[in-house]
This record gives structure tokens, C-alpha cells and sequence, in this order.
């Protein structure tokens, strides 16, 4: 742990209102921490003698780093640089490579501030130099470049939606300001020039949801993107796209913590039963929820292809964690990715069919959609109950057959999206423990496995990725085999508990929750998990910050 | 040969008998067919309330949206097909009661469309409670007590919120209404068509005879138009700091006349750089192709990720 101040030491328990009690307890034993040695703390003071303590003067290292470039006069102007100093420190303990630290520096200082960039590196060796020449080598944790012929890439979320929004086609994406969903928009923008797409700042959800639903219906692949305050605006908009049958748009919602402005740069999974019910009425779509940054690029790119084959909105709800960390993955091969427009109509289709039925009644439940403009494909559509010609009508047959026409076209998504995309399943067919969860709990589920297995609790993992259509046999089937089932979800109630208990019966036996703001850790997953099943408890809630 | 039966539709009508929507809509249809728009260019958009039926009688593409969001749906199926003819139609109560925040934000982009509102300073769909235009202290036979708050200026808000056309006509007035609108469709830019309209059913103030004037000593009408009287709500110069100022004080100076004299007609409009063109100079195919007939689909994404790497 690098430590700036005390505060990240010892937390700020002296405030009427803490937020923290401090990190030094999180090191791990055998790790180490590197502090301010002008805080002049004792080993007793830290209270961690199973971690080793590295105190720099990071002052007095800058000093030295600045003299050495004639700028000791303007200690004050670069004061802030000690966090440099610190963290050029860190990576003497790991014997880090210096040229890829400096190299990372100087890539935060480009252009004009190119000389800044030179200065910090200057201040990182400093701090490199004074461990090797100040501490033996005995720390225990080393980190060395691990070769690969692998060409990869370090991506977030909002980047990995991106993408894949550039890779259906999408040519119209807006927004409304709101964190942490405002940089998947800024990513798009930022393309726009070569990848052709419009991004329009609008004055509200309201008007994003709608402008990209019209969008939609008038033929292009299109989005919104919000965060659950924008998503709570959106109920209506959602509604009439699903009533009016429009092929999108795809709305991508990032959550944070809520209810109402709740953890506004805090992650939760709060929203998954808000995302399958928002909307007054009944009315298909389509929600799918991405565990890490690829899936984020691959259910997105579907997304579009779903939207258009059936017709409906389709919700892909991440959150802020995979919204914004970084990972180091791969580069995928996105060359095989297929493009399903679905149904159009055109011209040479429509000749001969007078009148148009823009919601023609057939055996799957799907109208061929002209696309205004298009002669001979003239159509009328409202959000009132309406026939096949999108007239207005209180029939009681029709309303039936209409009902029907629409939520039927979720059982034929069900049938026609594959059995892998909708769940991952991970580890033995039969374990002691089934752990199941959805989105970005994903990784550390993976990992909190590897410790659960090192402890000897053999675990499978059953990750759910489409919730409407809700895979409801491939859940029971992998559900009803297992012994002991543990939710691990990032939300109060544990909310897909909730809608598999609704969709095929089953009970989960343990929960493991998580609803301070903070993602799931490894430890936290291990140590829930254990205190389920050894102990019994039904419920556990993790308080990691 | 187009004719005007082209843009009409077999829909059964329900609106009110003498309901000023019927002159709306007549003056609709002429104004495209006399345009010579091919009606499958055409896209009609509308709001909820008696208004919002209109498209179901008009033969083009016809979107009934939702209450107050006529606009946010119409400028995006304008933006993805700017080929497209696009008119929006809605309420008093739609565009400046619940849609309020749409309509402003609208007029700030310019987007090239045309907006006709049905201001009968009513609720007619809903039996009659007072619309955002409705003046303090009116009370339409439907309300308990008279208007306790002021009433919005649909001119002087269109101005101020960066409309570029806008004007007023009257539902009754079928031929004016067809001109005002058929000016509108051909400007560049967005078009606000404020259209006075009696509710036979909920407003017994402002009704026929009233616009007629019939209760006044003169027995003069009291709706005028502008161009009868010299007024020229033109910018020549957009440029001209000076002229654009004195055009939109002029005309929201007028847009506050009601009473005894009402004024009608083009009351501003301008000729600024649309959205589209806007969004063009960040975009340039933007405006050689229209969004819908790009191909863009499955595009390689290679830089973007080697970008990352």
C-alpha cells in the first residue's frame, strides 16, 4: 500500500462523520506499506508487525529530484509531485522495470506538458533510488513482464460497449449528462468523425429515450445510454418503443448505488428488477446483463441485431463497476460477427400489398417493418391499442390477438438466442456449492472459486446473462442438481433470487450480499461463501469499503 | 398525378362537430399536396390529445406518440432520415404544458421541421381544464374558478428559445393557415406554426364569434393580419446584429397583443445554419447521405481496439 498522508493510514475517525477507519488493515501479511517518514510514526504506532513498512521522506526525496534539475526554487509549485515520489518508490519494492514506469508517466504528460513528464520521472527515481539504497530486499512480492505472443489491450466497459455499438452500425446515440454513464457517450463523440455516428446531448431522459426510439422506427440502429436516475425518466419512453414494436433502441444502463441520487459514483446492482418491470402495461423486451469488458462488446453488438429481428427495446444493464475499471484483455477477432436486420420491407416487397399492414398479424408474432420513405410502405403507429394497420381500436378480439402478436415475439427470442449466450457456467458438473450470480460480480466469483477450492469447498458457478427472456430451463437444469446454492449479488434483497424463485421455483439456500457502494472483492466472495455454508447463515452482507 | 385525395386517409373522424382541428388538418393536407411532396416522403408526427389523432388521417408515414414528446421522437427520425419531410402537430397543453421542456430545447437546435401546435387554450380530450395558454382569470365552462396563473406566449417563447420561423394563424382561416404552413415546410430551419382554434365543446370564451368579434361595440374582427399592415418580420442581414435584435423585439412586442386585436401572421423568421448543418461541420457525411442508407454495419473496429493496446 502506498500511503500519501495519514489519513490513509488511520482513516478519519476523528471526524464527526467518518468515512473510513483506515486501509493499513486491508495489507495483506507479507505485504508492505510505503509512508510520508516525516510523519515519524513507530512500527508500534502502524500496529502491523506482520507487514513490512518502508517510511520515505518523500519531501526531501522530491528535493533532491528537483535540485538535480535546477528547479529546487519552486518546491511549492511541484509539491504535489510526492505522490510520484511514492509511487516510483512502490515499484523499487517490486523491482518493477523502470522504463516501462517512466514510459507510463511520460504517457500522462504529452504536448505541452511534456517537461512535467520529464520532471515526474526524475521524482519516481528518486523514490526508486531511495528504497534500493535504504531497504535490503526482502520484499516478498515481485512483478515482471510476463511474455506473451498475445496482442492485448486495456479496456473499460464504457470503451467495450462502445465498440461494439461501432461494430452493429449504430448511428445515433443520446444522452443526458449523468454519471458514471456520460463516458460511453463522450467515447462515441469522440469517434464520431470516422465511424459516422450522430451523438445529441438531449434535455433530459425523457427526450433520449424517445429521440433514439424514433431514430429507430425511422431505420437506423440507435441507443441511449443513462445510469438509474435517467432510467427511472425512461419508463415511458420504454413503453411506447415496446408498444409500437420499434427495433431499438438498445439502452445501455450503467447502474450506481440508488434509490434516488443514493451513491452517485458507487456501484450496486440494484436495478435488475426496475429494468424488467419500468413501464406501466405489459410489453416485450429485452434484457441482458454483461459479466466483464468483453461481454460488454459482444451482448451489446446482439443487442442491436435482437432489437431489429424482434422488434423490441432491448435493456443491456452493466453497472459502474464494469463501467470503469480497466482490465487487460485480449484483442478479440470480431470479423465473424453477423448482421441481422431483421425483417424490412422494401419497395419491391411492398408492391402489390395495399394496404401496407405495418403490424400484420403472422404465425411468429414479427410484421415486416418498411422504413419511412419507402414507397408503398406508408404506415400509421400510435400508442394506443391498435390493429394490423396501426389504426386505433378498442376491439376486444384485436386487443387480444395484439397482446398476444407482441409477448409472443419473447418465447421466439427465447427459442432463437443460443444456449451460450444466456448463462456461463463455470467449473464441475456436480460441486459441493453452486455459487450464482449476474453481471460484474463475474470476476470475482472466478476468483473467490480458486480460494474456495484451495480450501477444499469443491464449487461450481452459474452465471445468468439473458433475464428477460429469462432462461428458465437452463436455470433449473443447472440448478436442481446442485446441493447448496449461494446467491452472491451486489444489492439488499438479493433480487435475482427473487426472479428465479419466480421463473422456475427454486430456492437459493444461502445469500451473500453486498450493498455499500464498494464491487465484490475475492476475499469477500471466499469469506461470505464460507460463512454461509459453515456456519449456516442464510444471509451474509459484506462490508468491504 | 398527385391529388389532394392522395394525402387523405379512410379513418373514421371523431373529433367534435366544428372542431377547429378539422381546418387543421385540411390545411395540412393542401399545403403538402400543393408543395407536390410525394406522400411517402412525408412523415407526421403528434402528441397526445385531439390533436394527436391527426396523423391517422393524413396518408403519409404517421407516428401517435406521447403525451408531450412529439418533438424528441420526430427530431430523432428527422436525424436519421433527413430526406424525410417532417411535421409535428400537438396540443397547447402538450407542447407548452407537459412537453415544455422539449419544445425550448427543440428551438435551440434549428433542426430543419415543421411544428404545428393546436392552441385552443384548453384540455379538450380530458373534458375541458385549462391549458397552458389559457390568460389569468379566464374560466372555460368546464372550470370551477377562474385561471389563477399566467398564461404562456407560445411567439415570444419560440423566439426566445431560438425558433426561426414563427408564426400564427387561425384554424378557421383555412387558406391563410395552408400559406402560413406551406412557408413553413419550404423554411430551413424550425418552424413554429402557433394556430388559434376554437373547442366548440370546452371553450365558450374564445369561440367563433368572439374571434369574429361579434361582442365588440365595432363588431370588427379581431384577428388581423401582419402583412396587411407593413410588418415585416424578415432578418435580411443574420449577420446584422442590430437588424436580429430589432426583428425579435418588434416581434414579441406584437406577440403580447390580445384582446381586442389579435395579429396573425409570420411574425419572425431568420435564416440561420440548421442542425444538420451544424452537426455536418463535425460530420461531413452527415449531409451527403442520409443516416439510413449509409452502410455501417459490421465495420471493421480494428483501430479502435489496436487504439487500446
Amino acid at each position: 500500500m502506498v500511503a500519501l498522508d495519514k489519513e490513509t493510514l488511520f482513516g478519519d475517525i476523528h471526524k464527526e462523520f467518518p468515512t473510513h477507519s483506515g486501509h493499513k488493515n486491508e495489507v495483506s501479511p507479507g505485504g508492505g506499506i510505503v509512508y510520508d517518514a516525516a510523519l515519524k510514526l513507530k512500527p508500534e504506532d502502524i500496529g502491523r508487525p506482520d507487514v513490512n513498512l518502508y517510511p520515505v521522506p518523500y519531501l526531501d526525496v522530491l528535493v533532491s529530484a528537483l535540485k538535480e534539475t535546477g528547479h529546487e526554487h519552486e518546491l511549492s509549485k511541484y509539491q504535489v509531485m510526492t505522490n510520484t515520489v511514492a509511487f516510483g518508490a512502490s515499484t523499487a519494492l517490486i523491482d518493477y522495470d523502470f522504463n516501462t514506469v517512466s514510459e507510463a508517466i511520460k504517457e500522462g504528460f504529452k504536448g505541452r506538458k511534456a517537461a512535467l513528464g520529464d520532471l515526474n520521472v526524475k521524482a519516481a527515481q528518486h523514490g526508486y533510488d531511495y528504497i534500493k539504497n535504504n531497504f535490503h530486499d526482502g520484499f516478498g512480492y515481485k512483478l515482471h513482464p510476463v511474455p506473451s505472443s498475445e496482442k492485448r489491450m486495456v479496456i473499460r466497459g464504457v470503451q467495450a460497449v462502445g465498440i461494439g455499438k461501432f461494430k452493429a452500425g449504430c448511428a445515433f446515440q443520446t444522452y443526458y449528462p449523468i454519471t458514471p454513464a456520460t463516458d460511453e457517450s463522450e467515447y462515441l463523440e469522440n469517434h464520431q468523425k470516422n465511424y459516422n455516428i450522430v451523438v445529441v446531448q438531449t434535455e433530459d431522459e425523457i427526450s433520449a429515450i424517445l429521440m433514439a426510439t424514433g431514430a429507430a422506427h425511422a431505420g437506423v440502429r440507435s441507443s441511449t445510454s443513462t445510469s438509474g436516475p435517467g432510467f427511472s425518466l425512461m419508463a415511458e419512453g420504454l413503453g411506447w418503443a415496446g408498444h409500437t414494436e420499434a427495433p431499438g433502441p438498445v439502452v445501455i444502463l450503467w447502474q450506481r448505488a440508488g434509490p434516488s441520487t443514493g451513491l452517485p459514483t458507487r456501484t450496486e446492482q440494484g436495478d435488475l428488477q426496475f429494468v424488467l418491470h419500468a413501464g406501466h402495461g405489459e410489453f416485450p423486451r429485452m434484457v441482458v446483463a454483461p459479466g466483464d469488458v468483453m461481454e460488454c462488446f459482444y451482448d451489446t453488438f446482439d443487442a442491436f441485431n435482437y432489437a431489429e429481428r424482434f422488434q423490441m427495446p432491448v435493456v443491456v444493464i452493466a453497472d459502474k463497476f464494469l463501467a470503469s475499471s480497466y482490465r487487460t484483455v485480449p484483442i478479440p477477432d470480431s470479423n465473424n460477427l453477423k448482421i441481422d436486420r431483421g425483417q424490412i420491407a422494401a419497395e419491391a416487397d411492398l408492391a402489390g400489398k395495399n394496404p401496407y399492414k405495418r403490424y400484420e398479424l403472422t404465425p411468429l408474432g414479427v410484421s415486416p417493418r418498411s422504413l419511412p420513405g419507402t414507397k408503398g410502405g406508408i404506415f400509421h403507429t400510435t400508442g394506443d391499442e391498435h390493429d394490423e394497420l396501426g389504426g386505433i381500436t378498442e376491439n376486444s378480439e384485436n386487443r387480444i390477438k395484439m397482446m398476444q402478436k407482441r409477448m409472443h415475439k419473447l418465447q421466439l427470442a427465447a427459442e432463437l438466442i443460443p444456449d451460450e449466450k444466456k448463462v456461463n457456467f463455470f467449473g464441475p458438473q456436480k460441486a459441493d456449492v453452486t455459487l450464482v450470480g449476474w453481471g460484474s460480480t463475474k470476476g470475482a466469483i472466478l476468483d473467490g472459486m480458486e480460494d474456495l477450492e484451495a480450501d477444499a469447498i469443491r464449487c461450481n458457478f452459474l452465471q445468468i446473462r439473458y433475464m428477460s427472456p429469462f432462461p428458465t430451463e437452463l436455470v433449473t437444469k443447472y440448478l436442481s442438481n446442485s446441493n447448496r446454492k449461494v446467491l452472491v449479488e451486489g444489492n439488499y434483497s438479493g433480487q435475482l433470487g427473487a426472479i428465479i424463485r419466480e421463473q422456475t421455483g427454486v430456492v437459493m439456500d444461502y445469500k451473500v450480499l453486498k450493498y455499500n457502494g464498494r464491487s465484490f472483492s475475492q476475499n469477500e466472495v471466499y469469506e461470505g461463501v464460507k460463512e454461509a455454508i459453515k456456519n449456516g447463515s442464510k444471509e451474509v452482507v459484506m462490508a468491504h469499503a | 398525378m398527385l391529388e389532394l385525395k392522395d394525402f387523405r386517409t379512410k379513418v373514421h373522424n371523431d373529433w367534435c362537430p366544428g372542431c377547429g382541428d378539422f381546418g387543421i388538418l385540411n390545411a395540412v393536407q393542401m399545403a403538402l399536396f400543393e408543395l407536390k411532396l410525394e406522400p411517402y416522403n412525408v412523415a407526421i408526427f403528434s402528441g397526445i390529445g385531439c390533436s394527436g389523432k391527426t396523423p391517422h388521417f393524413v396518408n403519409t408515414y404517421g407516428f401517435h406518440t406521447l403525451h408531450g414528446r412529439v418533438l424528441p421522437i420526430a427530431t430523432g427520425a428527422k436525424l436519421a432520415n433527413m430526406e424525410l419531410t417532417v411535421v409535428a402537430v400537438g396540443g397547447d397543453g402538450d407542447g407548452f404544458g407537459i412537453g415544455a421542456g422539449h419544445f425550448v430545447h427543440t428551438g435551440r437546435r434549428n433542426l430543419d421541421f415543421t411544428y404545428v401546435v393546436h392552441d385552443n387554450q384548453v384540455y379538450g380530450l380530458t373534458k375541458g381544464q385549462s391549458s397552458p395558454t389559457l390568460p389569468k382569470g379566464e374560466q372555460t365552462k368546464s372550470m370551477p374558478f377562474p385561471a389563477i396563473v399566467e398564461g404562456i406566449n407560445p411567439i415570444a417563447t419560440a423566439i426566445s428559445s431560438g425558433y426561426t420561423f414563427v408564426a400564427r394563424s387561425y384554424a378557421l382561416d383555412v387558406r391563410h393557415l395552408k400559406e402560413i404552413l406551406k412557408a413553413a415546410v419550404l423554411h430551413r430551419g424550425s418552424a413554429l406554426v402557433d394556430v388559434l382554434q376554437t373547442c366548440p365543446t370546452y371553450n365558450d370564451i374564445n369561440t367563433k364569434e368572439w374571434y369574429a368579434g361579434a361582442d365588440l361595440p365595432s363588431k370588427a374582427p379581431r384577428l388581423y393580419k401582419l402583412e396587411d399592415t407593413g410588418y415585416d418580420g424578415t432578418v435580411k442581414d443574420p449577420a446584422d446584429h442590430n437588424e436580429v435584435t430589432q426583428k425579435k423585439v418588434q416581434a414579441m412586442t406584437r406577440s403580447f397583443e390580445w384582446g381586442d386585436k389579435i395579429p396573425i401572421g409570420l411574425f419572425y423568421r431568420i435564416q440561420e445554419p440548421t442542425y444538420e448543418d451544424m452537426i455536418a461541420t463535425r460530420m461531413p457525411s452527415f449531409k451527403e447521405v442520409p443516416l439510413t442508407k449509409q452502410d455501417l454495419y459490421g465495420r471493421d473496429v480494428s483501430d479502435l481496439f489496436q487504439e487500446l493496446s
